[in-house]
């Protein structure tokens, strides 16, 4: 059975509720691993849940970055392992260099926490698998750093090569580039989202009575079982096409060169 | 010199010492004496508050009550207030005050699961300052002055909250012209956690004494003696500076701590810092401590052993344990990284012993500096009290749809979206029912029971009749759990006032207290926790009677959970009478800036009778909406549940029941007791109330849901009285207070 790994930072928080969503909605064994550990073997995936590592200090997500268990993250990213990073997650993810771009302080200049429409725009990584392309769903964001930001070359190579995973749909938290509310890197693995899916994965928290979000940590366990109807090919951008799919859990293969030259 | 203790209190000291003090047990006692820590005008009263119960575990007296939930689980609850600080630097105010009160749960064993805050400012709006107390103009700066109060105060809450990952749920804001230059920050928080876990304060002799958290500074020194007079001068050195990744780290360090069972008593640095921390945690395990304050791990050098007994230096807990739970714990401690220092340890004799390095620096006994001497305080009804109820009506507006919109633009009842959009509401998966329209915010807990927790306060009433207001805001709170579909299952209190040593403020307290033992007792509602504040005043006098409440209901099974949104084609009931009660109404202060009349009042059997019918009628099914009618009375409440159902609404005064005199006193009467309800099955729910004894409800209208012509209607006497769209009743109600801010 799979085993999926939750990194614990001094000041994660929302680390509990990522269990909780795993193990007991999703039904997937999870569990926390210390910031300190220094060897991640045997993890399927990793997720990196929100919060405020470190208390923001310096900048939201540097010291998180710079920590031993997110040297072997990348260690994993590279081997094609699926990491998510939500929220504070992504701003680590970021701050690690493993996805480009960054995120700043909200346009409101205020932190912000209300549900939010977001739409699937890449339903083809080991995290949307199982949306419908173009599937809107609602879930939370509670950051005050969300803003995404890069140049325009790299959010034209987002949009071009289908990085943007999700984008927010029709209300905009918090002024991102392209309505920008999460994004992967060139090999599809690496996933970082702004919203909260774990806040939105049961009926009863939602106020619309939907948990479609619930569909991220699904779309991992299935991508996990090798029974995704779409699977992520590691080995190169242009595989993520529908056309590609297949039933095979894909192999792990060396990473395209650093995210720095896009 | 007797420091900060009265001529009395030191006679009295130096009576029991049976020598003279020095001057670091002057301090000690000081901080320990305040009227903060000590509740030494208060005490007498607060002890008579009903605190007994069938699910009450821990009343007062403990950091937190606690109240079984069943299950093997518990719920912890607690509320402080940081007034004086947030005057004054109200980021950081209200910061600290959210740590303080989250600390209070943790002490408990406990893990906190929510925040709620009831805030109170003067007007944020011209218009709403132009009666001032002291000119009756309204100044800009004024406005200013508050907004900037305001804005920083939830800044400060959100920081706090969102940091250390737990979600502020709820609450409550009140705008009046006697908080000119000051603020009422009350911060309440709720635990969760296993019956068998909590800590109890039980140590032997020989057992450790461990500081850990946040070094000690020189902030905050005489942080308890300054919350203890009135506001003069801007004491920035009193207020506390905020670290709520510390706490975060000292949280999560103390459950794994409890968890691991390695503790034996717990108890949070607050008020009066180490010298009240030591002396009450010595009274409640009933040894003596001996300590050494060179030990403590500062973060400035050269501080005296006064300092380091009174700094009141944030994200600081003591704990007790033995030899073998003091290893478990260093290694939590350890993996936390957060600094701690072994002060020294319990020992088997009456003193509270004070050393710096190996030179005993106080020694008294702990019962001797626990339990300051009461201050008998007088209490006289003010001379002019009553001098207020006979005020002339207003004259009967023309438009009164027009003042139904004023109504919901008002800071007091406009949404406050832009309060807890800054909040982080959900972290911790438990938020079922969320801020904003709801009575109550819903939680789960883990054995598959929801709780329900409300604040409310209302100082316009209170300061009229602080007998029949305190009432008002009790039943007001209960009813907020009762609409949510909960069964109230415990209270908590906080008394805020001006100074208790002038007699007419005293005896509002006095009233406060007994309309809490009146009602308390009628409902068989327990009191689990309390906290009382004086001295709330400035140069410019004091603040309105100010009593918050808090209520926490239970809620047994899922389906019970009850909201505020109406739907198309529900029927619209109101249960309870409305009255000509307007004294301290939204509609007499904010509309027509008359402050006077007679306050709604509270008949006991007509509330119980009515909180009973309603929860009858959610577990019966057959309740689809739910919302309590207080400030704004039944016009706003009706506009809440529609703008939350995006329905309009057609509904008939002349059916309300009770007997109101005028059309506009129908709309806005703030009378007690009543709900709104909105149902599917009318004729089911009629014949079930016409079955309750001599209960007051009718049938008032529908929800009406055409797309086109959504309409918020009111019928009098055959004709149409007002007749508003939603859209515009919905953009006073939800963008209001954000438009407020942005000017």
């Amino acid at each position: 059975m799979a085993k999926i790994g939750i990194a614990v930072f001094p000041g994660s928080n929302c680390d509990r509720d990522v269990h909780h969503v795993l193990n007991s909605v999703v039904g997937v064994s999870a569990e926390y691993v210390w910031h300190t550990k220094d060897r991640l073997a045997g993890y399927d995936a990793m997720i990196i849940p929100g919060g405020f590592a470190y208390g923001d200090r310096l900048r939201a997500g540097i010291i998180a970055a710079h920590s031993p268990i997110m040297g072997e993250v990348k260690k994993l990213a590279k081997e094609g392992v699926p990491v998510l990073g939500i929220c504070n997650g992504f701003q680590i993810l970021v701050e690690a260099g493993l996805l480009p771009g960054a995120l700043m302080m909200n346009d409101s200049l205020r932190f912000v926490c209300r549900w939010t429409s977001v739409v699937v725009k890449n339903n083809n990584t080991p995290f949307t698998n199982q949306f419908a392309k173009d599937q809107r769903f609602m879930l939370p964001v509670a950051h005050g750093e969300g803003r995404y930001v890069a140049d325009s070359k790299t959010v034209r190579n987002l949009r071009t090569e289908g990085r943007v995973v999700f984008q927010y749909s029709g209300d905009d938290p918090n002024g991102s580039v392209d309505y920008i509310a999460g994004i992967c890197n060139r090999e599809g693995n690496v996933v970082g989202m702004m919203p909260h899916p774990e806040r939105a994965s049961e009926p009863i928290l939602s106020p619309t009575g939907s948990s479609d979000a619930l569909l991220v940590f699904k779309s991992l366990v299935s991508y996990l079982s090798g029974s995704s109807s779409t699977t992520t090919s590691t080995s190169t951008f242009s595989s993520f096409s529908p056309s590609h799919s297949s039933s095979h859990r894909p192999t792990r293969t060396a990473a395209i060169p650093a995210e720095k030259q896009v | 010199m007797t420091g900060t203790l009265t001529v009395d209190e030191f006679r009295y000291l130096k009576e029991k010492l049976s020598r003279e003090p020095n001057s670091i047990e002057l301090d000690i006692v000081g901080a320990e004496w305040s009227e903060h820590c000590s509740y030494k005008s208060s005490k007498k009263y607060v002890r008579m508050l009903p605190s007994k119960g069938k699910r009450v575990v821990i009343g007062p007296g403990y950091d937190a009550g606690v109240l079984d939930v069943g299950d093997g689980y518990v719920v912890t609850v607690h509320i402080e207030s940081h007034n004086h600080p947030s005057a004054v630097e109200p980021f950081g105010g209200a910061a600290t005050g959210v740590g303080g009160v989250i600390r209070d749960i943790m002490s408990m064993g406990t893990r906190p699961i929510a925040v709620l805050d009831a805030l109170r400012f003067a007007p944020i709006t011209q218009d709403g300052a132009k009666r001032t107390r002291t000119t009756g103009v309204g100044g800009k700066g004024r406005v200013l002055k508050s907004k900037w109060l305001f804005k920083n105060v939830v800044k400060g809450i959100a920081d706090y909250g969102n940091c250390i990952g737990i979600p502020t749920v709820g609450g409550e804001v009140e705008f009046d012209p006697s908080f000119e230059d000051y603020c009422l920050v009350d911060v309440a928080s709720i635990g969760f956690g296993r019956r068998d876990l909590l800590v109890k304060n039980a140590a032997e002799p020989d057992d450790i004494v461990v500081l850990a958290g946040g070094s000690t500074g020189r902030d905050g020194i005489h942080g308890a003696s300054f919350a203890s007079k009135a506001l003069e001068g801007e004491n920035r050195s009193a207020v506390q500076i905020p670290d709520p990744f510390l706490e975060k780290l000292l949280l999560e360090a103390t459950i794994e701590a409890v968890d691991q069972k390695c503790v034996k008593a717990i108890k949070d640095l607050g008020g009066g810092g180490l010298a009240c921390c030591l002396s009450e945690v010595s009274d409640s395990i009933g040894n003596g401590l001996d300590v050494d304050v060179a030990k403590v791990h500062a973060r400035e050098s050269g501080m005296s052993p006064a300092e380091l007994m009174i700094s009141e230096s944030q994200e600081r807990m003591l704990f007790i344990t033995d030899d073998t739970g003091l290893e478990k714990l260093k290694a939590i401690l350890e993996k936390y990284r957060i600094p701690y220092s072994i002060l020294g340890s319990v020992r088997q004799n009456p003193d509270l012993v004070v050393r710096f390095n190996h030179d005993v620096v106080a020694r008294m006994p702990f019962q001797l500096v626990a339990h300051a001497p009461l201050a008998e305080r007088q209490a006289k009804r003010p001379h002019d009290f009553g001098r207020y109820v006979a005020v002339r009506p207003p004259a009967l507006p023309k438009d009164l749809g027009k003042v139904l919109l004023a109504m919901l633009a008002n800071p007091t009842i406009a949404g406050k979206g832009w309060i807890y959009s800054q909040y982080d509401h959900e972290v911790g998966v438990r938020t079922v029912v969320k801020p904003g329209p709801s009575d109550a915010s819903v939680l789960r807990l883990d054995n598959g029971k929801f709780i329900a927790a409300k604040l409310d306060g209302n100082s316009k009433h209170c300061f009229l009749d602080p007998y029949a207001g305190t009432m008002g805001c009790l039943s007001e709170s209960c009813r907020n759990i009762v609409c949510s579909g909960a069964e109230p299952i415990g209270i908590v209190d906080h008394l805020q006032f001006g100074n208790p040593e002038d007699p007419e403020i005293f005896w509002s307290f006095t009233q406060a207290v007994n309309a809490i033992i009146d009602y308390c007792k009628y409902m068989g509602i327990p009191v689990v926790g309390g906290k009382v504040s004086f001295y709330n005043e400035t140069a410019k006098g004091p603040i309105k009677p100010s009593p918050v409440i808090g209520a926490l209901g239970l809620i047994e099974q899922e389906s019970w959970i009850t909201k505020p949104a109406l739907k198309d084609g529900d029927s619209i009931f109101v249960i309870g009478k409305t009255g000509d009660e307007m004294g301290g109404s939204e509609y007499y202060e904010w509309y027509h800036h008359i402050t006077g009349g007679t306050v709604p009042s509270v008949d006991l059997h007509a509330d119980k009778q009515n909180a009973d019918a309603v929860m009858k009628l959610v577990r019966a099914g057959l309740v689809g909406c739910a919302h309590d009618c207080s400030k704004g009375g039944i016009a706003v409440a009706l506009s809440e549940m529609a703008v939350h159902g995006k329905v309009g609404f057609d509904v008939n005064l002349d059916q309300l029941p009770g007997s109101c005199s005028r059309p506009d006193n129908l709309m806005f009467s703030e009378s007690n007791s009543r709900y709104i309800i909105g149902t599917a099955r009318p004729a089911e729910l009629h014949s079930v109330l016409s079955g309750m004894d001599r209960i007051s409800f009718a049938e008032i209208g529908t929800a009406t849901g055409q797309r086109q012509k959504q309409s918020a209607k009111f019928s009098y006497k055959g004709r149409t009285l007002v007749s508003v769209g939603i859209a515009d009743i919905e953009s006073n109600l939800n963008d209001s207070l954000a438009k407020i801010m942005k000017q």
